[in-house]
């Protein structure tokens, strides 16, 4: 099946399909918080008003996702995130703790449970069709994309529209740095991948692509298969779901052109890669993501994204370091994602 | 691709029983599960019913074996859950690929709750052990975790129709041979967050609810979980007793109406139901009973009967809505009258729709005031409607 459009909103300048510019965006604290667009080309004026920030996010990716593909209604809309909308959740749960169950107003608990997006951006196109919502910590845009190509594969569409969406607020925030997840003090997401400590940064984002049976003249990217594995018991097993994922693809290691890695700084977590990178990727170019988008349950959706331009172009974007140009062109990518070392995804990209 | 995809076993915890035979001997038995709040509580106590599974935190956490520390919802799922995978009895499950599928609509929020009330006064209070298990995806882990299911495992979220979402979405991995058996179904349990919640949208009703009632007022919320055990044609081969039942349709369409109301024809529920229909090869007049959504408001229950009127005229199977005795459980709604539709077809039952007084006027069909038994049902339409204009349904049909 073929990448025929995205739309991605992210902490780095990936919206408006532009080139990725060569020099990152930096960030001096461990969160990092995605550059929105000017909303009213995608969004009505008075409904834009009424949705919170992650629903804008979410709804603005897939419309431009949508007008990238041409496709006014897709036949399936499969969103996938990890904590929803937190914002509004949040919202309704402090005027119930402060208002003590009193005085409460419906619009925030509306706009919290975990479809809203999907089903906002169904109501937005009248799309009677298909629509799911997955919730599944770091499966959760891996799950949604399942589901999206297995519609495919069924022959019950020709095309859907797969999504991620998440967002930081101050609460999230609060409670995930009182969890350890992120670095402390002085913190740089240029330098993540070189300080070697602990905790990794903040990160929230909004992409959709648009999945089509068949290809075009426009198609970014073929994927050509996906598969996560659940808390595999260390090292020896994640190789072994590498190989056998490669081998179900009928290619070896030596076939891939670029591993993209979910790295994210934590030295805890980033073993692995370095354990990988010294085995069976020892022989690949690889590069690492997070220090642009940070660290999300859904980040892979970043990631997905990223591949599917690098290979669009067939050439590594500057922003990805000095691995630049190599003369070859870039045409099958292995992503390899982990989330706190207990969600592991692989997704296998070739040129179309 | 077109494989059939059997029901191999079923578990479910209610208002109504902590299993499935006490659940369908309170069904036997016009037992209706809500009442005052007794462990749960709100502000809202004395004006709200609500239909409680009838175990406290510590009593719950004692039967599924998880510590009292972790969510009621999750407490609620293992148990249903593992109730399911015994009644499958499939011996060589660890040699099988097994998937474990759940839906819930607010993850760990009874426990958040706890959390944020202290967390609010000062940021750095408030037990992180309540909170570390917010996510809806952590609930379902605490339990894949505890049957020892890795294969797959994910969680589905579209409000009141996440449940039957799950389960289909499980029956089609097993036809696109990624899986042989799969876990799959619903939790929720009560909490202050969708009881304020629905109670601002003016939809509770401070009676005991009654769905597809002229003068109906609303819903009561409920609690629980319900699964069933999806297995491939080949498993099914090798079971010991046989398949309960086949999931021979489902759907799942959106009303693109409205975030939270259902639109005046039930275009959703309309083209949920045909497409289920259609996936099954099944006329309208094929079927036997509807377990209704009906969930007592008076919007969703217009909305579901005129697309009932709409695909079914002039031929009406049997209806009832079992939320009368259950409550709406939300994200477990799916899972836990999929159970009960199983039933319906394994005992050729069908269950009343108690508290019913005056059929709507605007509907030419009159759902089920007794509860029926000794008849033939070889097809069940379950239907389950959420937020969001999730609209899904599923065919259960005689093996």
């Amino acid at each position: 099946m073929y990448i025929r459009a995205t739309g991605n909103i992210s902490p780095q300048k990936t919206f408006g399909h532009l080139p990725l510019p060569e020099e990152p965006v930096a960030f001096s604290t461990n969160r990092l918080a995605c550059i929105e667009p000017d909303y009213k080309e995608f969004i009505d004026v008075k409904l834009i008003r009424r949705m919170s920030r992650i629903i804008r996010m979410g709804v603005a990716a897939a419309m431009e996702c949508l007008q990238e593909a041409n496709v006014k209604v897709p036949d399936a809309i499969v969103t996938g995130t990890a904590y929803g909308c937190l914002e509004d959740t949040g919202s309704f749960m402090t005027k119930m703790v402060e208002f003590n169950e009193e005085l409460l107003t419906p619009t925030a608990f509306i706009q919290s449970t975990h479809n809203t997006i999907g089903a906002q951006i169904g109501l937005m196109l009248q799309c009677n069709h298909y629509n799911n919502a997955f919730v599944h910590r770091g499966f959760s845009f891996e799950s949604a994309l399942l589901d999206g190509m297995m519609l495919l594969e069924e022959k019950e569409v020709s095309n859907v529209l797969v999504g991620a969406i998440d967002e930081i607020t101050n609460i999230s925030h609060a409670i995930l740095n009182r969890l350890g997840l992120y670095k402390q003090g002085n913190v740089s997401n240029l330098d993540i991948f070189k300080t070697l400590t602990k905790g990794t940064i903040a990160g929230e984002g909004a992409a959709f692509f648009l999945l089509a049976n068949e290809p075009s003249s426009t198609d970014y990217a073929k994927l050509e298969g996906l598969k996560t594995f659940y808390k595999p018991n260390g090292i020896e097993e994640i190789r072994n779901n590498i190989s056998s994922f490669l081998a179900e693809q009928s290619i070896t290691i030596d076939d891939i052109d670029l591993v993209i890695t979910g790295r994210n700084g934590d030295v805890r977590s980033d073993e692995i890669f370095d354990q990988l990178e010294q085995s069976i990727f020892s022989n690949n170019k690889t590069v690492n993501y997070k220090n642009l988008c940070g660290e999300y349950p859904t980040a892979s959706s970043f990631a997905l994204w990223l591949a599917a331009n690098i290979i669009k172009t067939g050439n590594m974007p500057a922003v990805l370091g000095n691995m630049g140009s190599t003369g070859n062109k870039v045409k099958r990518i292995l992503i390899y994602n982990q989330y706190q070392q207990i969600h592991h995804s692989l997704f296998l990209l070739s040129a179309c | 691709m077109s494989q059939p995809v059997f029901v191999a076993g079923a578990g479910v915890i209610s208002a109504i029983g902590k299993n499935t035979a006490e659940c369908l001997d309170s069904l036997e038995n016009n037992r209706a599960g809500m009442g005052h709040m007794h462990f749960f509580d709100s502000l809202h106590r004395d004006k709200l019913p609500v239909a409680e599974v009838k175990m406290s935190n510590d009593e719950l956490a004692k039967f599924s074996g998880l510590s009292n520390t972790k969510s009621r919802t999750a407490q609620l799922s293992l148990i249903a859950a593992r109730e399911a995978l015994n009644d499958a009895g499939i011996e060589n499950l660890s040699t099988l690929r097994t998937g474990f599928i759940s839906a819930n609509s607010v993850g760990g929020m009874d426990k958040t709750e706890k959390f944020f009330a202290e967390f609010l006064s000062d940021n750095q209070k408030g037990k992180l052990r309540d909170v570390v298990n917010h996510e809806c995806g952590s609930v379902t882990e605490l339990v894949a975790d505890a049957l020892g299911i890795k294969d797959y495992v994910t969680t589905i979220s579209t409000a009141c129709s996440s449940s039957a979402n799950a389960i289909f979405f499980g029956a089609r991995m097993i036809k696109n041979n990624l899986l042989d058996v799969v876990v799959a179904g619903g939790t929720d349990s009560l909490t202050k967050f969708t009881l304020n919640g629905f109670n601002t949208l003016m939809i509770l009703d401070e009676k005991f609810c009654q769905p597809f009632d002229e003068n109906r007022r609303g819903l009561n919320l409920g609690e629980g979980a319900g699964y069933i055990v999806l297995v491939s044609e080949k498993v099914a081969a090798t079971l010991k007793k046989k398949p309960s039942a086949i999931l021979s349709g489902y759907c799942n369409a959106n009303d693109a109406y409205h975030q939270t109301a259902s639109s005046p024809d039930g275009t959703g529920s309309f083209l949920a139901m045909s497409g289920a229909l259609k996936k099954a090869g099944l006329q309208p007049t094929d079927i036997d009973y509807i377990n209704l959504h009906g969930t007592g408001t008076q919007n969703n229950d217009i909305a579901e009967g005129t697309a009932i009127k709409r695909l079914f005229d002039p031929h009406y199977p049997k209806m009832s809505s079992t939320k009368a005795f259950t409550g709406h459980t939300l994200g477990a709604s799916g899972g836990i009258e999929a159970v009960f539709s199983i039933l319906s077809l394994q005992h050729g039952i069908v269950y009343p729709n108690l508290r019913l007084e005056t059929p709507m006027k605007d509907l030419p069909f009159n759902v089920e005031t007794k509860f029926t038994k000794n008849i033939e049902v070889k097809h069940v339409l379950s239907n389950s409607f959420g937020f969001g204009g999730n609209c899904s349904s599923l065919i259960f049909s005689k093996v």
